[in-house]
């Protein structure tokens, strides 16, 4: 299994549609394509993180700043980034877009993954954030530029879980 | 030193900049000067303070930021240090009051008691440009006045006193803090030609 370019593709498009100016982003497998679209585009700020939570700030900083802006994280990432999010985003009511790639989950052959793959859905609702699966390279445009439209109008973090079906081919 | 005498002499030259403090003591001392609308007191989150200052600046390179950080804080967020020195915007100031205790969590002794971890060397080490090292309220407000001068990211580390105000509380709440900080950007934005 590989990453799927075209799907990646995709997904950067619909960021790009969504009026997304400003990325946040730890380095991972199914995001390298994505980062490097990012990276090569001069409309686009990329700006890569040393551990996940540091992403969550800096997402506060570009909102407050009027900057439309996202996170490109993995799981454990999100996983890793929890307090951020309660103790500043859900405390001060900072609307997050947190495009999160879903590893550890149906398919997954490596065991490392396994554990953050299983609870990362039951640690989304246990906080109360809005999510939803992307599964359709035809439907994640308009999945993300609802995402912005929402956590806008919620004033809420909300996820889009980016599944092995949409990133591996 | 005591950092309630550094923020009161740096307090004037606060006024058209954007503040990021963290919680407890830093942000109720200069809260208690009087708060301003272009002030943003991160009352949790520690370690993220820095980043929020890194996501202003990035995105407002018209104005300047000043974060105020602690050291409990920054040794929560230490490859924080590398992203700032990373993207190191010139227009922000990273000031790190260095008291050597979790001063507003019960006074527990941190890391950089007795020099023990050094800060400053962090921050070189992580490849932030501009570092200074002061323990006196002169040197604070000359390594300031250099620092908001400098077109280069700077990072000021002070050491002071491990004391705090003998009150907490703002008239204000956590989430009004955001919006209002967020509308005086956006109104600062408008106004410009």
């Amino acid at each position: 299994m590989t990453v799927s370019r075209d799907n990646s593709l995709a997904v950067y498009k619909g960021i790009k549609d969504a009026g997304i100016q400003y990325v946040s982003a730890l380095p991972e497998t199914w995001l390298v394509y994505l980062l490097q679209l990012a990276e090569d585009d001069p409309d686009m700020t990329l700006v890569e993180v040393a551990k996940e939570e540091e992403a969550i700030g800096i997402a506060a900083g570009a909102y407050f700043a009027g900057r439309p802006n996202a996170l490109l994280l993995q799981n454990h990432g999100f996983l890793a980034s929890i307090n951020g999010i309660v103790s500043l985003a859900l405390l001060y009511r900072v609307p997050l877009v947190m495009l999160i790639a879903l590893r550890g989950h149906w398919g997954e052959p490596y065991p490392w993954h396994t554990q953050g793959g299983i609870h990362t859905e039951p640690v989304l609702r246990g906080l109360g954030l809005p999510f939803e699966y992307a599964r359709d390279p035809a439907k994640v445009g308009r999945q993300i530029k609802e995402a912005l439209t929402f956590a806008n109008s919620s004033l809420s973090p909300v996820a889009l879980l980016l599944t092995r079906e949409l990133m591996e081919d | 030193m005591k950092r309630a005498d550094c923020i009161k002499a740096l307090y004037p030259e606060l006024e058209d900049r954007l503040v990021v403090t963290i919680m407890g003591a830093c942000a109720q001392e200069l809260y208690d000067l009087g708060h301003r609308e272009n002030f943003f007191y991160l009352e949790h989150a520690m370690g993220l303070a820095s980043s929020i200052g890194l996501g202003l600046a990035m995105n407002l390179p018209d104005e300047n930021v000043v974060v105020m950080d602690g050291d409990g804080s920054v040794l929560m967020n230490l490859g924080g240090l590398a992203t700032l020195a990373r993207y190191r915007p010139p227009n922000l100031t990273h000031l790190i009051f260095d008291n050597g205790s979790l001063l507003s969590t019960g006074g527990f002794v941190s890391h950089t008691t007795s020099g023990v971890t050094d800060l400053a060397a962090i921050a070189r080490g992580a490849g932030c440009p501009n570092v200074t090292l002061v323990a006196s309220v002169y040197d604070f407000m000359a390594a300031a006045a250099e620092a908001f001068e400098n077109k280069v990211m700077s990072t000021i580390v002070a050491k002071v006193e491990a004391v705090g105000p003998d009150h907490y509380g703002m008239d204000m709440k956590l989430p009004e803090n955001a919006f209002r900080f967020q509308r005086y950007i956006e109104e600062r934005r408008r106004s410009r030609p």
